[in-house]
């Protein structure tokens, strides 16, 4: 058996079935390797099944920040007998697989470590506990201190009692012992240089940042129907609602959420509906509501691969079309989020935004980013501020009143003399319905004119990487760090990255940035190359080439530095 | 209060001459006149069709929202601000019928806010297809043979809700209608109140003369104990609640 020696990042897989607490190990890991003053990343797959099936969760663990996924599996923790084959495209020569012996006992392979993980789980009280033993092997590999791993333990169980939590502490304690021998042995090294200042950094997942950015953002309402991968930004409103005097209503469908939304935005309510692919579908006709009576609503979209149920837990960005298209004409803004920090403050903004046009803002996410953990060291908080947009109302108020910039300034019912009045019909600026032709070209115009403050306000694209390039990588949304890996990996100076977080409308200067380049290459994980389209319809602008992935799964570092290689050689 | 002061000046009125919706609109300005509710913390919301029309020519806050979804948007409304005073209008196929699944949905969170039903038995704004309370054997353009659905009813689906409030009146019987407007705005809770009406235009069935033969004021209905009462009064397909 060979040596397997990490010094600047390992990347470490869970595999097993659903139900098997995969994702207990994973936040205790997580949280331990960040208090153990590493850099760490996990981000997971998973099966539409409440039990059995495949899952697995990937952690880097690395000197360098990340926020990446990669192919490449360097240590693999087998916990059901289906992992192996699950993972198969992705075990090579240079992974080192560790299982229970019975998990593993037909697998030929020469760096196999098999432990007795269930009998020493039996041994200290029953087979839940060898998922904790796993992780404390893991611990001890990556030279944690005990102590930081209990802290972890006890975090978890402590509220399940004091049985449970003393089994889990003597797991972790026996997995301990089991990392010990297998250090002593020589098989695994790992020389991955800690960093003291990380462990009081943030570790956060990209719904946890999109709810606390909502939150931020004066949010005080949300009506949803659980759907993945947006039920996890559901629960975080739910479970934080509370704290912030936030009204959370699961609704009976997508429809009556986006309705109670928009009513609650016109009560006074800055309010948040999330959804997916065909509940989103479901929610169009209350945008359109939205669009015409000119009240704001932020509209959380996690996408997944479809049409209709399509993979239910798996990851794309199919639908950009859905919400940049719909019914009628009027302004909308929508923000993709790559990064954690953008994900909090475009959220933030979301509401501010949609307040000061009066228009539905998106916030597009999936479900890679929305399950993607990392640390960050911070925050920016200095620049979060809750705009006002609402005005006290006289007994002359008009709620649709023609003004020169398209808006027309919001009442809300109770706030002054005023009476509110919105419609969906066309109306004339009182609120009432109304079919006169020279209203009704006044009134789309007055519509339409918010765009021009829209532009105004939009978030131009990031150029990550050499201002000198002749190459330029286009990507949008979650797949922001894994192209800027691949950038990194491939250190060229004539290579960079145009990553947008507003995708709709786009800002001025991106023509700018195209037009630079020498030859352009788009990520997007979608068949029809959405974004490269909406690029060439509002600027003209044909990108040369277009890698699109849209099997459900993320691109890994590794797909795309290979792509961009070959791409180079071509040109 | 006068009920005047709910006028909308130059309001272009969409109702067919004897439209059953005239007595509705008229009786909801006395009824709120008289609890003087101030229109600035009233929210009228309404859905679509000819009912749906009633906040604009009726002075108050106006949330006129999509078709069947009006109680969505008036419990949120009554959620975020519950000094307001929120009354839906709708009709027999905005609420039944595209508003369906929220109807049943709004009785069971039983938000403090007012339902109102003009139902006519028959679409009037897309011109006279049959409803979802449409008799069985009404012939339209639509259902050219005659409807061969069993009618929808309202109140029996309400009361097997435990709904707090449900009540039927006749726009024909304008003290009725009153009295039951009132108590239905009086309530603390969701109230239904499923308002019988005729379509001059395009139901020549159930017509004024139709509802007043078919039509009787149910006794003792404060009490209760009854529900089982009222809901086997209730599967007579017409009856005063």
């Amino acid at each position: 058996m060979s040596e397997f020696l990490f010094q600047e990042d390992v990347s470490i897989v869970l595999c097993g079935e659903a139900g098997q607490g995969i994702q207990t190990i994973e936040s205790i890991l997580i949280q331990s390797v960040k208090l153990g003053g590493y850099h760490v990343c996990s981000t997971k797959e998973y099966m539409s099944r409440v039990r059995g099936g495949e899952n697995s969760t990937e952690i880097r663990v690395s000197s360098k920040r990340i926020c990446a996924y990669v192919n490449r599996i360097d240590i693999l923790i087998a916990i059901s007998k289906g992992a192996i084959y699950h993972l198969k495209e992705r075990i090579s020569n240079d992974t080192i697989i560790i299982g229970d012996d019975e998990t593993l006992k037909l697998v030929e392979k020469e760096d196999v470590i098999k432990i007795p993980f269930l009998k020493t789980a039996e041994y200290i009280g029953g087979p839940i506990f060898a998922n904790v033993i796993a992780a404390g092997v893991i611990s001890r590999i990556l030279n944690i201190d005990k102590e930081i791993f209990n802290e972890c333990i006890t975090a978890m169980f402590e509220r399940k009692g004091e049985k449970i939590l003393k089994g889990d502490l003597k797991a972790g304690e026996e997995g301990y012992k089991v990392g010990e021998n297998i250090l002593k042995s020589g098989k695994i090294k790992i020389e991955i240089e800690k960093n003291p200042k990380i462990r009081d950094e943030l570790l956060l997942d990209g719904t946890e940042v999109v709810g606390m950015g909502c939150i931020a953002g004066g949010c005080r309402f949300m009506a949803s129907y659980p759907m993945t991968p947006s039920s996890t930004l559901q629960v975080f409103i739910a479970k934080y609602g509370g704290e912030f005097d936030i009204i959370f209503e699961q609704s009976e469908d997508e429809i009556a959420a986006i309705n109670m939304g928009i009513g609650a935005f016109y009560a006074g309510a800055r309010a948040l509906v999330a959804t997916s692919g065909s509940g989103f579908a479901l929610m169009e006709e209350g945008v359109g509501l939205s669009r015409i009576n000119e009240t704001p609503l932020v509209i959380y979209v996690g996408q997944r691969p479809g049409p209709a149920v399509g993979l239910p837990t798996r990851t794309s960005q199919e639908d950009l079309d859905l919400t940049l298209y719909g019914h009628g004409e009027t302004p909308k803004i929508i923000f993709a989020p790559g990064n954690l920090e953008d994900a909090f403050h475009l959220s933030q903004r979301a509401f501010n935004i949609a307040d000061k046009y009066q228009i539905p803002v998106f916030i597009l996410s999936d479900q890679y980013f929305a399950d993607i953990y990392y640390n960050l060291p911070s925050i920016y908080l200095k620049s979060v501020e809750i705009e006002h947009h609402i005005v006290k109302t006289d007994e002359n108020y008009k709620r649709y009143e023609l003004t020169d910039d398209g808006i027309s300034p919001r009442g809300i019912p109770g706030f002054g003399d005023g009476l509110v009045v919105v419609d969906p019909h066309e109306h004339d600026e009182e609120g009432h319905i109304t079919e006169d032709q020279n209203l009704r070209t006044k009134m789309v115009e007055k519509r339409i004119k918010k765009l021009d403050g829209i532009k105004k306000d939009s978030i131009p694209p990031e150029l990550i990487g050499s201002i000198d390039y002749s190459i330029l990588v286009v990507g949008w949304g979650s797949t922001y760090g894994i192209i800027k890996e691949a950038l990194d990996n491939l250190k060229r100076e004539d290579i960079a990255f145009l990553y947008f977080k507003q995708v709709y409308p786009l800002h001025d200067s991106t023509k700018k940035y195209l037009d630079k380049a020498n030859k352009t290459i788009i990520f997007e994980n979608n068949v029809e190359s959405q974004f490269a389209n909406l690029i060439k319809l509002q600027t003209d602008f044909i990108i040369d080439k277009n890698v699109l992935k849209y099997n459900g799964r993320p691109f890994s570092v590794e797909e795309v530095t290979e792509s961009l290689k070959s791409f180079m050689e071509v040109f | 209060m006068k009920p005047e002061v709910f006028d909308v000046e130059n309001a272009d009125i969409a109702w067919c001459s004897g439209c059953g919706n005239f007595s509705i609109l008229s009786t909801l300005k006395i009824v709120l006149a008289e609890l003087e509710i101030d229109a600035r913390e009233l929210v009228l919301v309404s859905g679509i069709g000819q009912a749906g029309k009633l906040p604009h020519f009726l002075k108050s806050h106006t949330y006129n929202s999509l078709h069947g979804r009006s109680l969505s948007p008036a419990t949120a409304i009554k959620a975020v601000n519950k000094d307001l005073k929120v009354i839906v209008t709708s009709g027999d196929g905005d609420m039944y019928g595209e508003g369906g699944n929220h109807f049943m949905h709004t009785i069971r969170r039983n938000p403090d806010i007012t339902c109102i039903v003009h139902n006519n038995m028959v679409y009037g704004l897309t011109k006279g297809q049959a409803s979802p309370t449409t008799l069985r054997g009404m012939r339209t353009s639509f259902q050219v043979e005659g409807v061969s659905e069993e009618p929808f009813n309202p109140l029996v689906v309400a009361l097997a809700l435990d709904a707090s409030f449900v009540a039927r009146t006749f726009s024909g019987d304008i003290e009725h209608m009153k009295e039951t407007f009132k108590s239905a705005i009086n309530h603390k809770g969701f109230s239904l109140v499923d308002v019988f009406q005729p379509c001059v235009t395009f139901n020549k069935i159930n017509t004024y003369q139709w509802f007043k033969e078919n039509t009787y004021h149910l006794e003792d209905f404060h009490d209760p104990t009854i529900k089982m009462k009222h809901l086997r009064e209730s599967w007579k397909k017409i009856n005063i609640l």
